[in-house]
């Protein structure tokens, strides 16, 4: 066994961190975006809005049947064969894409079942009071909904924030993609390897304090 | 003004309501009585189309609705025309005492946040809980819950409140007070339609008793006669039980 390169590594934290804020925001983007697609096929599911609802359950079959990694080489180096105007994508907006479909697909099976875990008293209370469905949804159901799916959502995240990795596959430089840089320059693959997991550790367990806010704050309703 | 018709609602086989026919005048107090299983739930729920009926119409106010040809937005507008109380209270459980009370306006009628939120503070100092304005139901007793409930209710100054059996499902030390705010609504001659199995508070309240059994009005009138000198042999073995 030959000794870890502590320099080594020190030094390359540093230069691993600068490409933390991109591995972020890919991450962000991605989670907002499929939150938004994951509520309205969640929506159309559970209101079984006649055609969408047969869409959506192909569009969730799809992306939950294929590998990520897969449907990334598909957008990436695929589609821009087919569709020329999407010749112009780069790395990160595929990546973010990719991501952004393949969890909306399972997130919305989790605001479905959360949206159904609601009491039923809670629909016919707001119907009573005369709201449309539009008004009803936004106003009693999601909110509800929302407390009932956090924990499984904060759990997606964690998981789109590793996925963000995947997308040095698509020549993106962000966080494993420096790594990697990084390693095949030194061939000391250990060091930036094992850094690079620790720091995807630090960012999930950082996570995991939010989390509890997060659902401190939705849960003060149900709290004595 | 109330008027109903023919109202017939069937679950599967089960003819729950049998050609429902029934007027209510503005201001009138009218209490259902009857056994368990009878339609007087279903009733109140298919004047607001909580349930689907599948014939006859309904007017409330200014708007008639046919249940074999209903839109979307009749169904709203007729809502619009009632309030609910439920029997398991079914405030929002994601909004305080207060925001329960001020979200219809906001979200149906329209009202600024402002406005709303002074008219519920007034409706839960009427009902005795403006020292609880900001907690969440898990937070209220069920009296108080049911407080809260028909302060919603109230807050829609609607043409009727339709009431389900209010105390049903309280504690017995709750009961009381939800049937004295209950009393004071009536008092206000506020329409209402209420199915009770307090059989006192209905002959407090209401103006006019309907005994309801197998889906049918089957004997109607003031509570003084209905309850001294029923004339139906379904209402005396009725009333036989409860009183």
């Amino acid at each position: 066994m030959r000794p870890l390169d502590l320099d080594y590594m020190l030094g390359l934290v540093p230069v691993l961190l600068k490409y933390v804020p991109l591995t972020l925001a890919m991450a962000s983007v991605a989670m907002v975006l499929a939150l938004l697609l994951a509520s309205l096929m969640a929506i159309v599911r559970v209101m079984r809005v006649p055609l969408l609802d047969g869409l959506t359950q192909v569009f969730i079959s799809f992306f939950r049947g294929t590998p990520l990694l897969v449907q990334l080489f598909l957008f990436y180096y695929g589609l821009p064969q087919v569709f020329s105007f999407l010749t112009a994508i780069n790395g990160v907006t595929a990546a973010i894409m990719g991501i952004t479909l393949h969890f909306a697909a399972y997130m919305a099976e989790s605001i479905r079942a959360a949206i159904l875990g609601v009491d039923r008293s809670q629909w016919e209370a707001a119907r009573s009071v005369g709201m449309t469905t539009a008004q009803m949804m936004r106003r009693i159901i999601l909110p509800q909904a929302a407390r009932i799916a956090a924990p499984t959502l904060v759990n997606y995240f964690v998981d789109i924030i590793k996925s963000t990795s995947l997308a040095f596959t698509l020549g993106v430089t962000e966080l494993m993609g420096a790594a990697q840089k990084e390693a095949a320059g030194s061939f000391l693959y250990f060091e930036a390897f094992i850094l690079v997991a620790i720091i995807y550790w630090v960012i999930v367990e950082a996570l995991t304090v939010v989390q509890r806010q997060l659902e401190a704050r939705l849960g003060k309703a149900v709290a004595r | 003004m109330i008027s109903v018709r023919g109202l017939t609602k069937r679950f599967g086989d089960n003819t729950v309501l049998d050609g429902i026919d029934l007027d209510i005048r503005s201001g009138e107090r009218v209490a259902i009585i009857g056994p368990s299983g009878t339609g007087k739930s279903t009733l109140l729920r298919s004047l607001n189309f909580l349930e689907k009926p599948d014939e006859g119409t309904i007017t409330i106010g200014p708007v008639t609705v046919d249940a074999r040809r209903l839109r979307v937005a009749e169904e709203l507008a007729l809502r619009r025309q009632t309030s609910f109380v439920f029997q398991n209270y079914a405030l929002f459980a994601n909004m305080t005492a207060r925001d329960n009370i001020a979200e219809g306006l906001i979200t149906v009628r329209g009202w600024d946040r402002a406005r709303a939120n002074a008219r519920a503070e007034e409706i839960l100092a009427t009902i005795g809980l403006a020292d609880k304005a900001q907690s969440y139901p898990a937070a209220l007793s069920g009296g108080q819950q049911q407080r809260v409930g028909i302060g919603r209710a109230m807050a829609a100054e609607a043409e009727i409140m339709l009431i389900d059996e209010p105390t049903s499902a309280l504690d017995p030390e709750w009961v009381d007070e939800v049937l004295q705010l209950l009393k004071r609504v009536a008092d206000a001659r506020q329409t209402m339609l209420i199915v009770t199995h307090e059989m006192q508070f209905a002959r407090d309240i209401a103006d006019r008793v309907l005994f309801m059994d197998g889906g049918r009005i089957v004997e109607q009138g003031p509570p003084e006669r209905m309850f001294s000198d029923p004339e139906d042999p379904r209402t005396r073995a009725f009333l036989r039980k409860v009183l």
